[in-house]
């Protein structure tokens, strides 16, 4: 007899497709929050397989905060173009200039914690009812607790200890004027099985990913891309270095990594023998044990 | 991911499972030992705990401290809600939902339970069967799960003495002959020290059975979901409205049960209007079939109005259809159930509402007896309800389905999900 048994990857990919559509048809305005990171790109890929032929029927939603690797951003307008799909752009800048959120200072300045306050005007201005996102469990220890269907008050805070339960493949979106969703269709996908996944389908993502020649810095121990937003410590000189970004998020908080994987074979390789999480190289989150939780109670990604 | 090849990856399967145990079992100690000696905690993650560990004073690395996730649970040294965690090994991918053992918890514990295919339940050895023990396998039986395995841990503290695992077996099995679990296993272990978890250690030479990681990777789990009846719960109506693709109408869903194949006859429920499967895509690919718990598309080959909520059946196999819903609950919220009280209710894509007629009766689940001259249910309580729905549902019994056998109740005031139902 013919076995009907699915692999992991195929599993999750339904199991994705099946959250995808729930979002379409339970909400009236969603939006997918793309970062031009590997995980909004391969969300972006399950949405199209899950409304083919139709087109994905909501935008894009990019959160920008100024501080983008060029190639990211290159990378985003031609997905844009390609696929005839809309663009929301939230700009951090304009929440500066208009002086709703005020710019860190110091060597370790970073945009990434003033994203939130951007990406809730955005979503109130675009009336978004439910952002969907590529967050996965398996990146940090507060959103292994966080629901697919994730609720958001009308301050857009997370409250992690009334959260409703969610069983068998039963979303709850239902909600009050005011207050939002937001939607993780990877939850259950580990950096692997996305590495696997982007292999097996075939699906481009940015150069940076790859390993190239770049102009770096050093700072506690992490490798991170020289460039104008970076307020370089007298001791910190640049140097030239063959690197690549396990991560892809603003300039100055994502740092690189010192790697020769120049194919996607190699990435998989590198990220199977790898001794430190791809949040590792993350300075958002080594502020304190709890950053991510404090960050996204507050509305973050 | 102690194989780094990339076809190996391609060609493993998922088992999704539940750990359930009282307070100071050790889960959460088995759970960091599973990853640990798999290979999945990476080094920073590690150092983490090696900090957090000296913080405490603990002495030890505290495995443990690895899985509790939020600031508060850190604090207050338990885990308070589901989390979820991964690793894979060559043979497998696996999910653990991680929820707590304590009382007022249960509904952490029926969530978890709800997507699994295999629970563990541990049991501290020098303690034996607590109330704690009968009320997991009690919920691991009533959300079907398929495959239970009862960890007697700690042997380590009773001097992996095999008298004490035997006798723990044997009350253990007593007390399962009374569930509707199709699969039952107990391991000695100790979580603390590594005995039967990954590595057999040389602790125990006298059991002769799997180590729990080795029954992870190699139980049987294709013969668990049903492929027999099929059932097709529309989710979404796929209109292109494109000159390529103008007539192009698509039903997406996720099947629930069964294979359906081009050319089948299929029973468009509750309309009853009948058709035949003209095409189905799976993702953007033409497919001759698709099976649960594929997503995929289908095409008819008669224009007949079906919207969401509708579902797709075999005619000669078909579910219930029908308003009356006679179910086993499990209530989450603060707020009690109230008897014809109205509530909201999802129950495959289909949208309702229903009203509660009556409580049967309500479940005392640490003996399995009804208890008598009771009937409130109040959070964490398990009973037997009817309900009474709006609009009709194609349903079959839990125990045959699991998707098209379930349902949530929600509040229509706060919009929280207040409780699960098994239909029976």
């Amino acid at each position: 007899m013919h076995s009907y048994r699915l692999t992991h990857l195929k599993e999750l990919e339904s199991e994705s497709i099946h959250i995808l559509r729930e979002v379409a048809a339970q909400f009236e305005n969603p939006a997918l929050l793309f970062s031009g990171g590997k995980d909004s790109i391969v969300c972006f890929h399950l949405a199209r397989k899950a409304f083919f032929p139709a087109k994905v029927p909501f935008p894009l939603v990019h959160i920008d905060t100024g501080h983008n690797f060029e190639e990211t951003m290159a990378f985003r307008d031609k997905l844009v173009a390609e696929h005839g799909v809309r663009l929301i752009v939230g700009s951090v800048q304009e929440s500066i200039d208009q002086g709703k959120v005020t710019e860190e200072t110091g060597f370790y300045a970073s945009r990434n914690k003033l994203q939130t306050v951007t990406l809730l005007d955005t979503i109130e201005a675009n009336k978004i009812d439910c952002a969907i996102g590529g967050g996965r469990r398996d990146e940090e220890k507060a959103r292994a607790k966080e629901r697919v269907f994730s609720h958001r008050d009308d301050f857009g805070q997370w409250d992690p200890k009334n959260q409703r339960p969610e069983l068998w493949n039963l979303y709850n979106g239902r909600k009050r004027p005011g207050e939002h969703f937001r939607a993780f269709p990877i939850s259950n996908w580990t950096e692997m099985d996305v590495w696997q996944y982007i292999l097996l389908e075939n699906i481009p993502i940015p150069s940076i990913y790859f390993s190239h020649e770049r102009e770096v810095f050093l700072r506690d121990g992490v490798i991170y891309a020289n460039s104008p937003f970076m307020n370089l410590k007298p001791e910190e000189k640049p140097f030239r270095k063959q690197v690549r970004f396990r991560t892809i998020g603003d300039m100055s908080c994502t740092g690189a990594v010192d790697s020769p994987a120049a194919s996607l074979e190699e990435i998989i390789t590198e990220v199977a023998s790898s001794r430190v999480t791809e949040r590792g190289s993350r300075q958002d989150d080594k502020r304190s044990e709890a950053a991510m939780e404090d960050r996204k109670k507050e509305g973050y990604f | 991911m102690k194989d780094n090849s990339t076809h190996g990856y391609l060609d493993m399967d998922l088992l999704r499972f539940t750990t359930a145990g009282s307070v100071d079992d050790g889960k959460s100690t088995l759970i960091g030992r599973l990853l640990y000696d798999s290979k999945a905690i990476f080094d920073d993650q590690l150092e983490a705990v090696e900090k957090a560990s000296a913080k405490r004073g603990t002495g030890e690395v505290d495995l443990s401290l690895l899985t509790d996730g939020l600031r508060a649970e850190r604090e207050q040294g338990i885990t308070i809600d589901v989390a979820y965690r991964y690793f894979a090994t060559p043979r497998r991918k696996f999910i653990i939902a991680d929820t707590p053992g304590h009382i007022q918890y249960t509904r952490n514990m029926v969530t978890g339970a709800s997507t699994a295919n295999l629970a563990i339940i541990l049991v501290d050895a020098r303690k034996g069967i607590q109330e704690q023990t009968n009320r997991h396998a009690f919920i691991a039986s009533l959300l079907g799960i398929p495959h239970v395995v009862f960890c007697i841990n700690k042997m380590d503290l009773v001097d992996y003495d095999e008298a004490v695992f035997t006798r723990i077996q044997r009350e253990l099995e007593d007390f399962s002959s009374k569930l509707e679990v199709r699969d039952v296993r107990f391991i000695p272990i100790s979580a603390l020290k590594g005995d039967m978890v990954v590595d057999r250690g040389s602790n125990m030479n006298w059991y002769q059975g799997p180590t729990l990681m080795y029954l992870l990777e190699n139980i049987h789990i294709a013969g668990d979901i049903n492929h027999i009846d099929r059932r097709f719960p529309v989710q979404y109506v796929v209109r292109p409205q494109t000159t390529e693709h103008h007539d192009f109408r698509g039903f997406a869903g996720r099947v629930a049960g069964g294979v359906l194949r081009v050319g089948d006859p299929v029973q468009v429920l509750p309309s009853g209007f009948s058709s035949t499967i003209k095409s189905i895509l799976v993702g953007a690919v033409e497919s001759e079939e698709c099976f649960a718990p594929q997503s995929a598309t289908i095409t008819l080959q008669d224009e007949i109005d079906i919207s969401r909520g509708d579902m797709l059946v075999g005619p000669n196999n078909q579910p219930e259809v029908g308003q009356d819903v006679d179910a086993m609950i499990c209530w989450f919220n603060e707020r009690p159930l109230q008897v014809n009280g109205k509530y909201a209710l999802k129950h495959t894509t289909r949208d309702a509402r229903c009203m509660v007629k009556e409580v049967t009766y309500k479940m005392d689940i640490n003996t399995l007896r009804k208890v008598e001259g009771d009937r409130a249910i109040n959070m964490n309580d398990i009973g037997r309800v009817k309900l009474r729905t709006t609009v009709p549902l194609a349903m079959d019994k839990y125990q045959r389905n699991r998707i098209t056998g379930s349902l949530i109740l929600i509040d229509e005031g706060t919009n929280e999900t207040v409780a699960a139902c098994m239909i029976v």
